[in-house]
């Protein structure tokens, strides 16, 4: 039998991101993942005969640039290039779209002159903004007990950042640091489409309103994460979400990383407070110097090490992690493209979103906090297959929508209340693109629930814990544990519940490699 | 137009809102205690209403050393733990390994924080292979609720419920002979059995905080009185006497033991640095490294391998007579070490006692030259004394009556 260094369970992205830097540093990794496939929710996943979609995440916009370069991803067969930057269109029910073109924006159309121009300001300050944040996705959060010179510095880096923006900048930055992304949007804009995409985007996956405190952190998120060197860029990957996760696959197994699917870890064992392997589903028992979970940090915690190995107050912290998702994801297996209203054939190849305004967005939000769904949902819509033909049949077309404000827990039961909320969004999306409905030739509509079920993600959230203010950076996945090592010895985590949090970005997995290879792990 | 509505509040919530009105508790042996209370001096122990004394402190005291003392503990916080997993739960809570803990034995223990602190010391009683009573000075329901996570256990506050007193002293054995309780004699220290009482059962344990001979007796509350009146009208001859805390407390200070909050700081405290890791108050005997996790393993591990460990509790010999109480510890006379916790002139040791935290390596490697500084209040005037302190064992003193088997006729 092989002895490994390292097991890494969960071949999501981070777990093959996490064992290919390990495999990189000279360790022997075994990536254990429970699915017939890696990839977890960034797979390219058949839906109906002869269509294929991005299972959950289908936009990539922020792959560290540090994941790219560690793992060698355009090596392995990841391109990524100007060309394929996907504009964001603000759909509008009575009138032409409004339209960001090229990274975030760079270009407006669709708006007035005036409007453009002070789009222009507010991008330049954002992403000003989301700059200063930056740094801090691509290493350790401050550790508050104590920190290396190394670390110190870094943080020191971050102050000189804010010192550099100027005095009125760095306390306008402080200033809006914490707002509602809905009143600093009507400080500066004026168009409610613009705004109504802004609000969007920054509470997508999270359970928070654009008029909720905070709210604006989920836009600097969002604009410190870059494609091909383009903060807020964003594009259809080719070959869907599943083309990103096989170049890391292939780079980790070049790297020397050995995965295993369709193998469940049961528990994780430990031996006098030192995580020392783990045992599967089989009963199997594989043993290792470090073990690196990817996964949930609360199925970690809970259920793999379980509260008898861990103390009564770190379990209650795991226990409070909010993780409740608010976003479900459509597929549409559709006969032949369909017609946005107003929409020209290259916006058609963007990301359509119907957020009409910040008003719409809060109350598609409202009925969420009470269990229920909005009747005009909220969403974000591509049509990979016109980008990708391989992922349809000749002549078909496939349709990928998140859409925002969908509660884990419908008070009428998911059973009662799915083909209402099937309804709602199609009656939503012929609105916009009339004829649609009669185009569908297979539906597919994951709740919250059945991403929990399917993808192994406690309360179906993509971040593996609400990404808010009090869940971020020293705070994730819970205080006190904020850099990749648990209380348990040798067992690590290295899942979108650590920081910086979710989406495709890698930057949790490659930050717990970092910090296993600096801990001699 | 002034129309401020009036609030009438029903009768219901007027009569569910009445706790205020008695401001502190009475324990199932209040009618009693209230009788035999000539100094109607009292105090507030958990929410209950406690004699400091009941007619004389010294002479409460000389009963529990040359009699019987009979002690109120119901306001002590008790709970029921029970389960397939208690043993597993309360093995993850507390610092020692109850797997070794028998059915029908009583061990002292303590239990932490994640952080290694110390949540509180208690006792915990073993009633059955499944059944468990813990003991303990503060409330930790929700702490212990938390820590049940995960286990097949059921936490139960049993503090109102279940009326316990602490009958101590070398007659005490006699007493309970007296009283009918057969086979109480083989009771080893820290053996439980019950016993039939009233129609009940009352569950008799040879413990306590005294360092004498003595028991510890745990009855349903509605059993309570008739407990009381049966150990009294047995214990007449045999000089059985009801005490306060006063009495208790010296008794306990001379037999070495520390009470929560009063030698040592729990959770309440506000400032970081007053909190206590095991080692740090005598109780790093209990840290078993070789059972499985419990809550602070980690941390205390860390603690001693970083040597983390800031203070250390000691006993102190004091020269002269004067009780130390609160004194500030000194080295050399000048630098300041450390605290007294608690002090007394002790009538068993015919010594000078203290219980104190010190500063390391003070009171841990070194220990010469070690002072206490006492303000002795003599006719309006505080006199300074500078008396020389030295770093004993405790318990102050050793009683063979305590362990002696079969216990002692007196």
């Amino acid at each position: 039998m092989t002895s490994f260094d390292a097991i890494v369970i969960g071949g999501g992205h981070n777990g093959l991101v996490a064992a290919a830097t390990l495999a990189k540093a000279g360790r022997k990794v075994l990536v254990l993942e429970a699915a017939v496939d890696v990839g977890g929710a960034a797979r390219t996943e058949d839906f109906a005969p002869g269509f294929r979609v991005s299972s959950i995440a289908h936009v990539l916009n922020r792959l560290h640039p540090d994941v790219v370069k560690t793992l060698e991803l355009e090596k392995h067969g990841l391109q990524i290039a100007r060309g394929d930057f996907m504009p964001s269109v603000a759909l509008s029910k009575d009138g032409p779209p409004l339209v960001l073109h090229g990274a975030y924006g760079e270009v407006l159309t669709g708006s007035t002159p005036s409007e453009q121009s002070a789009w222009k300001e507010l991008r330049a300050q954002l992403l000003r903004y989301a700059g200063i944040l930056k740094p801090f996705l691509s290493r350790r959060p401050p550790d508050l007990a104590g920190m290396s010179l190394k670390e110190t510095a870094a943080l020191g880096q971050t102050a000189l950042a804010l010192k550099k923006l100027g005095k009125e900048d760095m306390r306008d930055f402080l200033r809006v640091l914490l707002m509602n992304v809905a009143d600093l949007l009507d400080e500066q804009l004026a168009d409610i489409r613009l705004k109504g995409l802004l609000a969007f985007d920054a509470t997508l996956g999270s359970h928070l309103g654009p008029r909720s405190p905070t709210s604006l952190l989920g836009l600097y998120y969002r604009l410190a994460g870059e494609t091909g060197g383009a903060a807020g860029a964003q594009m259809l990957p080719k070959g869907g979400m599943g083309a990103v996760v096989t170049a890391m696959r292939s780079a980790a197994e070049k790297a020397g990383v050995t995965i295993r699917t369709a193998a469940p870890v049961a528990r994780i064992i430990i031996e006098k407070g030192r995580a020392v392997g783990v045992a599967l589903d089989s009963g199997e028992v594989l043993r290792a110097r470090t073990i690196v979970s990817a996964i949930n940090p609360a199925t970690t915690m809970l259920d793999l090490v379980g509260p008898r190995e861990i103390d009564t107050g770190f379990v209650r912290k795991v226990k409070n992690i909010r993780m409740k998702g608010d976003a479900a994801k459509l597929h549409l297996a559709l006969d032949r493209p369909p017609q946005f209203t107003g929409v020209d054939a290259a916006d058609h190849k963007g990301r359509m979103v119907i957020a009409p305004s910040p008003d719409h967005v809060e109350r598609a939000f409202n009925p969420s906090k009470y269990g229920e769904f909005s009747a005009e949902p909220v969403m974000e819509i591509t049509l990979p297959s016109l980008s990708d033909p391989s992922l349809a049949p000749a002549g078909a077309c496939v349709l990928s929508a998140v859409v925002h404000y969908v509660p884990y827990a419908l008070k009428e039961g998911w059973d009662a209340g799915k083909p209402k909320f099937l309804k709602a969004i199609m009656t939503q999306l012929e609105t916009y693109a009339p004829g649609i409905g009669k185009s569908v030739l297979h539906t597919e509509l994951l709740t919250p629930a059945d991403i929990e079920a399917r993808y192994r993600m406690p309360g179906g959230h993509w971040h593996h814990g609400e990404l808010q203010a009090d869940q971020m950076l020293m705070s994730r996945p819970v205080s006190g544990w904020s850099g990749y090592d648990t209380p348990v010895e040798g067992l690590f985590l290295a899942g979108a519940g650590s920081h910086p949090g979710g989406g495709v970005s890698g930057a949790p997995g490659l930050n717990a490699a970092k910090r296993i290879i600096a801990m001699k792990g | 137009m002034n129309h401020q509505p009036t609030i009438k509040p029903s009768k219901a919530r007027t009569a569910a809102q009445g706790h205020f009105r008695t401001l502190r508790l009475g324990t199932p042996f209040q009618p009693r205690i209230d009788a035999l209370a000539r100094t109607q001096d009292w105090y507030n122990w958990a929410g209950y209403r406690a004699p400091h004394s009941l007619w004389d402190e010294e002479l409460e005291y000389f009963a529990i050393r040359s009699q019987a003392a009979l002690f109120d503990i119901s306001p002590m916080t008790k709970y029921r733990v029970e389960g397939p997993d208690a043993e597993a739960f309360l093995d993850r809570v507390t610092l020692r390994d109850v797997t070794k803990l028998k059915p029908g034995r009583v061990h002292y223990t303590a239990w932490c924080d994640d952080e290694g602190f110390v949540l509180d010391d208690g006792t915990l009683f073993r009633l059955s292979p499944t059944r468990f009573r813990l003991c303990s000075q503060e409330r930790h329901l929700p702490w212990l609720l938390d820590s049940a996570i995960g286990f097949d256990v059921a936490v139960e506050e049993e503090t109102e419920s279940i009326a316990g007193l602490a009958l101590q002293g070398p007659t005490s054995f006699a007493v309970l002979r007296d009283a009918g309780f057969a086979g109480v004699e083989t009771l080893k220290i820290f053996d439980l059995a019950e016993f039939p009482h009233d129609g009940g059962t009352v569950t008799i344990s040879r413990t306590g905080f005294t360092g004498d001979l003595g028991y510890e007796l745990f009855v349903p509350a509605e059993n309570a009185l008739s407990l009381w009146d049966r150990l009294m009208t047995a214990g007449e001859l045999r000089g059985i006497r009801a005490i306060g805390y006063t009495a208790l407390n010296r008794a306990r200070i001379e037999a070495g033991l520390i009470v929560a909050n009063a030698d040592f700081t729990t959770e309440h405290a506000i400032r970081a640095d007053r909190l206590r890791m095991p080692d740090e108050i005598g109780l790093g005997f209990m840290v078993d490294l070789e059972k499985g996790h419990f809550n602070g393993r980690r941390a205390i591990l860390e603690a001693r391998a970083r040597r983390k460990l800031r203070h250390v509790l000691v006993g102190l010999e004091i020269e002269g007579n004067i009780p130390a109480e609160h004194a500030i510890v000194y080295h050399k006379k000048s630098q300041e070490v450390g605290l007294v916790s608690a002090a007394m002139w002790s009538p068993m040791a015919k010594r000078n006692i203290a219980i104190a935290s010190l500063t390391r390596p003070y009171g841990d490697t070194m220990v010469e030259d070690l002072w206490v500084e006492i303000y002795a209040m003599r006719e309006l005037q505080y006199q300074k004394l500078m008396k020389r302190a030295k770093v004993v064992a405790r318990p102050f003193i050793k009683l063979d009556r305590r362990t002696a088997n079969p216990p002692a006729d007196f």
